[in-house]
């Protein structure tokens, strides 16, 4: 596994125990603790790409980490274009991948 | 008792509420994040505690100390997940609620004086290969090191220009990832030039120099090469990052033929400095210089009445300098004067910051030549996928060297991140081959929604008249 999370166990912040959530990503269950983003999940189990770009069909997942700029967009729960790496993930969320339709509110 | 908003949570931000609240306004500070802290101070969310989470930060307790002092103040509040979409003649149009979500609450604050510390995000100049998975921005590598614990891989090449890659090394390594170099395009000549020009200057900031000093031993430990004069000229891979090819550059960051080497890695941070967040101040009026940030006077006031700014808005100088900026805008938003009593260590520091901060600038300014790394097929604008053949297909199909029309026709920066990331990088490359050498002044900093919203949000009529409450009211 090449992108994963620091092992709570050896990390020098010493993390308390943390709350475990599972997600369903495209209909496979994610485990991850409650505060991670949806890109952090993703990024923990080594998942670098969820989201292809329009034109030339690239991979694409997060890049900035930061909102700013929207490759890692998902669909969460129903709702399209959703920024992967600023929404907290919930026990339960249902996330897809976003297909190539045009994006709302344009 | 004045009305103070303050947009941007960051160090410029907290200072700047702090100060209107000493000189006796009530203030309401607004910021997108779930937490207060920007960029600098980013952190873990409450639901993830840990005894000694100070270890991956600078000024922990600066920051600590500010955030419980807001916290006790009843003069101020703070709104988290507030994402400011819109400034229009005063009115601060703000939705709150989860990022992205459908159902948040739409208010309108009206305040005396409102402080713009919007901060600044990576830029991060193209190279052939940089949309494979694996790639992050400088900035972003380490907000996942530190906002989510996560190593973006094994074997981490950091590059670009600037101090910050040290920052980002350090945080990197800190995820228990090697660092295989830190490639700084800048050669050396020309940072020793800049950095020990006027010594005493470096002297007069001790933090800084600490800090600095504190990322350079990291680099020893861990033995960590830092590489001056060399840039990440393209990166390689089938479905992800695999390899590097790192090439010597001259002054005018051209590769040097001959030069290049390839090094294994699976994942690349990249970063050449820091773009301004400008498009709430834009959308507000306010005047920016010639080097494209929001122009202030000595009070920290923009061109439009009432409208402050603070940070990296106002140029990259740092952490301590957008403090002592944020102190001085709070402070004359509310009511105050730069004379005052109050303000005279911040005002003396800034100074001294502000020195500090050009030489920096001076030092990693990006070279003139460095799209002679690119190839026809890089990509420059990762959202609608649009290459540097393209854009320069684009220029000349329109034979115009407006920018609008070549936006349109490329159609780079019309994708979901308006241009932020590739903006200037467009203008660069356009104006390089523009027979005038620019665009007809046109810029890509103008976003007239500067956070996403829903069509359902704008169309529910209701938005909520906010008043800056006294904590517990309201
Ligand atoms: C990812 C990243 C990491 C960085 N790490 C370091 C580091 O380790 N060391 C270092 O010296 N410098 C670092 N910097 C540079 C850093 O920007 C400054 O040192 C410092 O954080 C600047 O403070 P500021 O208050 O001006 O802005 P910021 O800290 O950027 O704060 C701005 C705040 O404004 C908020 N905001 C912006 N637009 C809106 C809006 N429309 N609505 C609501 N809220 C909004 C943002 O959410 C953010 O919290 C980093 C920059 C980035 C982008
Ligand atoms: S990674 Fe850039 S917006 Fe999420």
């Amino acid at each position: 596994m090449v992108a994963r999370p620091v092992p709570p166990a050896t990390d020098p912040i010493e993390p308390a125990a943390s709350t475990p959530i599972t997600i369903l990503v495209n209909g496979e269950r994610r485990a991850g603790v409650l505060g991670q983003t949806v890109a952090g999940i993703m990024l923990a189990a080594d998942t670098l790409t969820w989201r292809t770009s329009p034109v030339g069909g690239r991979p694409r997942g997060a890049f900035c980490g930061i909102g700013v700029c929207f490759d890692c967009l998902v669909v969460v729960n129903g709702q399209r274009d959703v920024r992967a790496c600023q929404r907290r993930a919930r026990d339960g969320d249902v996330v897809e991948f976003e297909g190539p339709s045009q994006s709302e509110g344009e | 008792m004045s009305e103070v908003v303050i947009i941007g949570a960051g160090p410029a931000g907290l200072a700047a509420a702090l100060s209107a609240s000493a000189f006796g306004a009530r203030v309401v500070v607004l910021d997108a994040a779930d937490d207060v802290g920007g960029q600098y101070w980013r952190h873990l969310p409450p639901e993830r505690p840990s005894n000694h989470e100070s270890l991956l930060h600078h000024g922990w307790a600066t920051f600590q100390r500010m955030r419980e002092a807001l916290a006790a103040d009843p003069n101020c509040t703070v709104v988290s997940s507030a994402h400011v979409w819109a400034i229009d003649r005063g009115a601060v149009h703000v939705l709150v609620g989860e990022a992205d979500g459908s159902d948040r609450e739409s208010r309108v604050y009206r305040p005396d004086a409102l402080v713009l510390a919007t901060g600044a995000f990576d830029r991060t100049l193209p190279v052939p290969g940089w949309d494979l998975p694996g790639v992050f921005t400088a900035g972003g590598a380490q907000a996942l090191a530190k906002g989510e614990r996560v190593a973006v891989g094994e074997r981490v090449v950091v590059a670009g220009a600037g101090p910050f890659l040290l920052a980002v090394a350090a945080s990197v390594v800190a995820t228990g990832a090697s660092v295989v170099g830190v490639y700084e395009a800048s050669r050396a000549t020309r940072l020793v030039r800049h950095w020990a020009a006027r010594p005493w200057e470096l002297a007069a900031t001790p933090a800084k120099a600490r800090e600095l000093v504190g990322y350079a031993a990291v680099l020893v430990r861990h033995r960590i090469a830092y590489v001056a004069g060399h840039a990440v000229t393209a990166i390689e891979g089938r479905d992800r990052v695999e390899s590097v090819t790192v090439s010597a550059l001259d002054g005018s960051w051209r590769p040097i033929k001959g030069s290049e080497r390839q090094l294994e890695a699976d994942a690349v941070c990249l970063g050449h400095g820091f773009t301004p967040r400008l498009e709430l101040a834009i959308a507000a009026g306010c005047r920016l210089s010639d080097r494209r940030f929001v122009e202030v006077d000595a009070e920290q006031r923009t061109s439009v009445a009432s409208v402050f700014a603070a940070g990296e808005i106002t140029g990259i100088g740092g952490v301590d300098l957008a403090l002592a900026e944020g102190a001085i805008a709070g402070h004359v938003a509310a009511g105050g004067g730069i004379v005052d009593p109050a303000l005279r260590v911040e005002v003396a520091r800034r100074r001294v910051l502000r020195r500090f901060a050009r030489r920096l600038a001076r030092a990693h300014v990006i070279g003139e030549n460095w799209a002679t790394w690119l190839s026809d097929e890089t990509i420059v604008c990762r959202c609608e996928d649009v290459s540097v053949a393209d854009l320069a297909a684009a220029r000349s199909a329109t034979r115009s060297s407006g920018l609008r029309s070549l936006k349109l026709v490329s159609r780079a920066g019309l994708g979901p991140c308006q241009g932020r990331v590739c903006g200037r990088t467009v203008e660069a490359l356009l104006s390089a081959r523009a027979p005038e050498g620019r665009l007809g002044g046109a810029s890509t900093d103008r976003r007239p929604i500067a956070m996403p919203i829903r069509l359902g949000e704008l169309a529910r009529d209701h938005e909520i008249e906010a008043g800056i409450p006294v904590k517990g009211q309201g």
